[in-house]
């Protein structure tokens, strides 16, 4: 992870043009939400119960869901990027739908799968009796559902970044596939694997899409930090503010002590 | 190398300001007609009427274009006051609409154009025999409300205190067609709704009226906002819904007319 030495030169304008204007296009409207929160009454805005509320529920959600992506992404990637089998480039491609496609659509699909009369979720209502739409568990499998794509791709790119010839000096030296896994492969793409669930993470922080339409919006069950921004925001800006500021703070801190380190890895 | 650099950049510049002119050019051009575009945001449930009332408009007035914006009302009030160029706004609620007055972003005293009941969305066939709001605290029942923020909301909590019912709901929708979503995929077994909502989905749904109701109307306040950029369209527009013509669309699918007519 050697770096080639940089040689000061003079950057080419073509170049830091666009790039300050991308960087102005990212940084002004953040700048618009500084500018005109109510830092006056931001403390008593902050002690409002159902501001903790929703953020509680949005960071244990957000860890919930990081935690379900990790279980089933890093395999997921291990295989994409270590085993060969036919179709495997189609099962690329439907891993990363989820990027492109609108959350609310993939909040409906949620619940045409895992809705009372979903495929599924008809099955495990009448079996069970567990009925996913509405609950805190439902808001962790919409966020999970847009959030593992950043996982996968993230823990797949660092698989195929490592050299495998630890993983095949393993094997000489009698290690199987599992053992292999568990104590060459995945020490090496650790980072990678902490890059993907941060970024996995922060995703699943600011999903609204999906989850307001696959679990609803209930105060302390399903509203999440992003659907109360939207609700104040149809009677009290000022309050929207307020609530976005805190998930901004809340996830620069999270980003900025883990970027150093995903830029290490890619 | 950098002559060809410069040559492209311009040739990019060119094509780019061709593409925005272009685009205000064919905005510019119509609203110079007699008609334009008229820029209508209205409550989510006014779509269905209000689409078809747009059709009746242009067919009225050739050359004529009507873009609707359709959302919960207090969404579309925050939208206004935050400087969206719109021409007409029609609330599902007074209270949104003196957001909007209040900010001084309307153009003369709102009128009431509608009013608007709630009533019980069930599926269709009613499988569960809801017959008033009492039934829909029974154990197990899930039901979709809309939240206290929007108009549909409001409304409902005021016929459920009206009736003394002490409701949980499964979800607060951020609008009356999320909650009525929510009763067309079977997620839930009711929902307070508009009755032109249901009516809309009669394919769907039924609705189950509740004596209550008549304790929560909502009025419907429209008026023609003071930064419109087509003033004339827009005063068009009000007049047009607010015709006998006008009204009989919005009659027929549910509607009250306001008292005053």
């Amino acid at each position: 992870m050697s770096r080639p030495p940089r040689r000061r030169q003079r950057v080419p304008l073509a170049l830091l043009l666009p790039a300050g204007l991308g960087l102005l296009f990212l940084v002004l409207p953040l700048a618009g939400l500084l500018v005109r929160a109510p830092w006056t009454t931001l403390p008593r805005r902050l002690a409002q119960p159902g501001v903790l509320t929703a953020l509680r529920l949005s960071l244990e959600t957000a860890t919930a869901a990081t935690l379900l992506c990790v279980a089933l992404g890093v395999p997921l990637a291990w295989l994409l990027a270590r085993v060969e089998f036919p179709g495997r480039r189609l099962v690329r491609a439907l891993v990363t739908v989820p990027l492109v496609l609108p959350p609310v659509v993939g909040g409906v699909a949620l619940l045409l799968v895992f809705g009372r009369r979903g495929l599924l979720g008809s099955w495990l209502d009448a079996t069970f009796g567990v009925s996913l739409p509405f609950t805190t568990a439902g808001v962790v499998l919409a966020e999970a559902f847009v959030a593992m794509p950043f996982l996968v791709i993230a823990v797949e790119g660092a698989l195929r970044g490592a050299d495998p010839r630890y993983e095949e000096a393993a094997a000489t030296l009698g290690a199987g596939r599992w053992t292999t896994f568990t104590r060459v492969t995945l020490p090496l793409v650790a980072p990678g694997v902490a890059a993907g669930a941060v970024l996995c993470w922060a995703r699943a922080l600011g999903e609204f899409g999906a989850t307001i339409t696959f679990a609803g919006n209930y105060p302390g069950r399903t509203q999440t930090m992003p659907l109360a921004v939207y609700l104040a925001l149809e009677t009290d800006v000022q309050a929207a503010i307020v609530l976005s500021l805190i998930l901004l703070t809340v996830s620069v801190a999270i980003l900025a002590g883990l970027r150093d380190r995903w830029v290490g890895v890619t | 190398m950098t002559a060809w650099w410069i040559r492209a950049t311009l040739a990019g510049v060119a094509a780019l300001s061709l593409a925005l002119t272009g685009c205000g050019g064919a905005d510019g051009g119509s609203s110079a007609d007699r008609g334009g575009t008229v820029t209508v945001f209205a409550a989510a449930s006014l779509t269905e009427t209000f689409t078809t009332l747009g059709r009746d408009y242009e067919a009225a007035h050739p050359g004529s274009r009507v873009v609707f914006n359709f959302a919960g009302s207090s969404a579309l009030a925050t939208q206004i006051t935050q400087g969206a160029p719109a021409d007409v706004f029609a609330a599902a609620s007074p209270a949104t609409m003196k957001t909007v007055t209040d900010a001084g972003d309307a153009a003369g005293t709102p009128a009431v154009l509608v009013r608007n009941q709630l009533v019980i969305a069930v599926p269709r066939g009613n499988p569960d025999r809801v017959a008033g709001l009492a039934d829909l605290v029974r154990p197990g029942a899930k039901v979709a409300l809309c939240a206290e923020q929007v108009p549909c909301g409001a409304a409902a909590r005021t016929a459920l205190a009206a009736a003394g019912v002490r409701l949980t709901p499964a979800t607060l929708e951020q609008d009356v067609k999320g909650a009525l979503a929510k009763v067309k995929l079977g997620e839930v077994d009711a929902a307070l709704v508009y009755r032109t909502d249901v009516r809309g989905a009669a394919a769907d749904l039924d609705a189950v009226e509740f004596p209550e109701s008549a304790r929560a109307v909502n009025d419907y306040p429209i008026v023609v906002l003071k930064h419109a950029g087509n003033p004339a369209g827009a005063r068009a527009f009000v007049d047009h819904v607010r015709s006998d013509a006008g009204l009989a669309v919005l009659t027929a699918a549910g509607f009250q007319a306001p008292p005053s007519r």
